[in-house]
């Protein structure tokens, strides 16, 4: 569903993506792991179209090349973004949120809630801005990514920042997010996060340094990376 | 020549069309007023409240008071409005809502044609001791801009009383707004100025709220939010004077500017001269926040599309 292949973007001289490649397969949780700093957002940015464009290599989504797409043209190809730290919007209630660019019904929107943990009578006319709590804003992020019904989801650090309770209401969002069939770009530097994964990818210094299945990456990952201490290089 | 009821009804389908609500304008438990001009074409008194009027040589003086005590249970309904395109319409309000007073007044003013108009609201409030009166006020312009608009208000808020003011201005051309209220703020009182605006072409704008927290534990909030397009220009100015102790007030200034050559300026004064009062501003002015926009674009709307929520959500 979604290649990357050769993705570079240098930026201020230096190699921040760097000759990555990486493989999303329909109905896939790929998990990316990796510490802070590696580049995992802006390779977030990048697959979506937000703020840069790479200096070489190629975003192939369902056959077509997408590289140069605004996010626009993308996320009408069934992609989206949920971020790590989303916007606030006074006036738009969580209601109005979920149901931008969908003509979902009432009863959609409420599901949607539920599965993210949010009972739909005390959020629905709630407005998506600082009233609501960090933790909260995320799920209603989570919600609304999964009212878009996406062919594909990059879901950035969305487990950051989430306390014990909220946390599995995260991860059920994320596993009925595959059920309904989409694919799952799953960014995270939370070994508990990617156990829900098929595959994982250990991203170090711009590069995708190894793919496998969870528990082998994330022995990987604790042995390697958690004291590598390693940067995107200068 | 047109009839008074011909007269009548066409405002009040203007009314209609401005958002307000015509069922309880007509209804008799809603105390209402309708203002064409010069003329009053409708009043309705109801209990605990009572509406007088006079006519005036290019406007209505209206003196509005609710009994001490009586909690006015339907909105009150005020429509003011001048159907032709060019004239003259001074409104004088004088409100009393005398002690453990409770109402709230949805207005609407409306000139739907105007191309040479001013109208000017002149008003003094006094709102009693354990008191509450919300007024929320609407105007629905035309297109063209060509209209003064001059509202001005000196409000008493008396011991442990409310008083919110809304006012809105996002329907059609603003033309020229020169916005003036002033609250004194009495002990434990809690006061909320609210102006929405949404400027276009030439619209010239300019709101100026002051809060004087005279009274023990009085509290303020000065909040305006304004979008400016096109060659429109806007200065607010929040004032708050923190001059009684345990006073709190805050002044919160929103301006988004989406137009090359709109201009966009807020002066926030605040100032305490007692030691035990605290008061505080914000104030943010630019373009339309680009993360707000990517967020929405990723969500599948266009730029236009993603433009006409945020500015929706802002000035709702």
């Amino acid at each position: 569903m979604l290649q990357i292949e050769n993705l570079k973007l240098i930026l201020d001289g230096k190699p921040i993506i760097d000759d990555l490649s990486l493989h999303v397969e329909k109905e896939e949780i790929l998990a990316v792991l990796g510490v802070n700093g590696t580049g995992k957002t802006t390779l977030a940015y990048l697959i979506m179209g937000v703020n840069y464009l790479p200096d070489d290599g190629k975003i192939i989504f369902e056959g077509k090349d997408i590289t140069k797409y605004s996010i626009s043209q993308r996320a009408k190809m069934g992609i989206t973004l949920a971020w790590q730290e989303p916007a606030r919007f006074e006036g738009l209630s969580i209601r109005e949120y979920l149901g931008l660019g969908n003509r979902l019904k009432m009863e959609e929107i409420e599901d949607y809630l539920w599965a993210v943990g949010l009972p739909p009578s005390q959020f629905l006319n709630r407005s998506v801005d600082a009233s609501l709590s960090g933790g909260e804003r995320k799920r209603v992020e989570l919600a609304s990514v999964l009212a878009m019904k996406p062919k594909l989801a990059i879901l950035d650090e969305v487990d950051s920042g989430i306390d014990v309770v909220s946390l599995p209401h995260i991860v059920n969002g994320i596993v009925k997010m595959k059920s309904l069939g989409s694919s799952v770009l799953l960014i995270t530097h939370s070994e508990d996060a990617v156990e829900i994964a098929d595959k994982v990818s250990v991203m170090c210094a711009g590069k995708i340094y190894k793919t496998g299945q969870p528990k082998e990456m994330c022995q990987w990952f604790k042995q390697n990376c958690q004291v590598c201490g390693h940067i995107v290089p200068g | 020549m047109i009839t008074i009821k011909e007269e009548y009804q066409e405002i009040v389908e203007a009314y209609g069309k401005a958002g307000g609500s015509k069922k309880a304008l007509e209804s008799r438990e809603v105390a209402s007023l309708v203002v064409h001009e010069n003329r009053v074409l409708r009043a309705n008194q109801a209990e605990g409240i009572s509406v007088k009027w006079e006519q005036l040589e290019k406007g209505v003086r209206v003196k509005l008071t609710v009994e001490e005590g009586k909690k006015i249970k339907y909105p009150v309904h005020l429509c003011f409005g001048m159907l032709p395109q060019e004239g003259l319409q001074e409104i004088v309000l004088k409100v009393n809502v005398q002690d453990g007073g409770e109402v709230n007044i949805i207005a609407h003013c409306i000139f739907p044609n105007a191309v040479n108009i001013i109208h000017k609201m002149d008003a003094d409030i006094k709102i009693g001791s354990n008191a509450k009166f919300k007024y929320h006020e609407t105007h629905y312009h035309g297109d063209s801009g060509g209209i003064t608009v001059i509202p001005k208000a000196k409000v008493e808020v008396g011991e442990k009383s409310t008083y919110h003011n809304t006012f809105s201005l996002i329907e059609g051309c603003v033309g020229t707004l020169d916005f003036n209220y002033e609250v004194f703020c009495g002990e434990k009182s809690v006061t909320e100025l609210v102006a929405k605006v949404y400027g276009k072409k030439e619209d010239d704008i300019k709101i100026s709220e002051k809060a004087n927290l005279n009274g023990r534990e009085a509290r303020s909030l000065i909040k305006s939010r304004l979008v400016l397009r096109d060659r429109a220009k806007a200065v607010v100015i929040g004032e708050t004077y923190g001059n009684a102790p345990l006073a709190r007030g805050h002044v919160d200034c929103t301006e988004i500017v989406d137009g090359e050559e709109a201009i966009a300026k807020a002066i926030p004064v605040v100032s305490v001269t007692n030691k035990e009062a605290k008061v505080t501003h914000e104030a943010a002015i630019g373009s339309i926040d680009k993360k707000q926009m990517q967020t929405l674009m990723a969500r599948g709307l266009d730029r236009e599309e993603a433009v006409k929520v945020i500015v929706k959500g802002i000035l709702k």
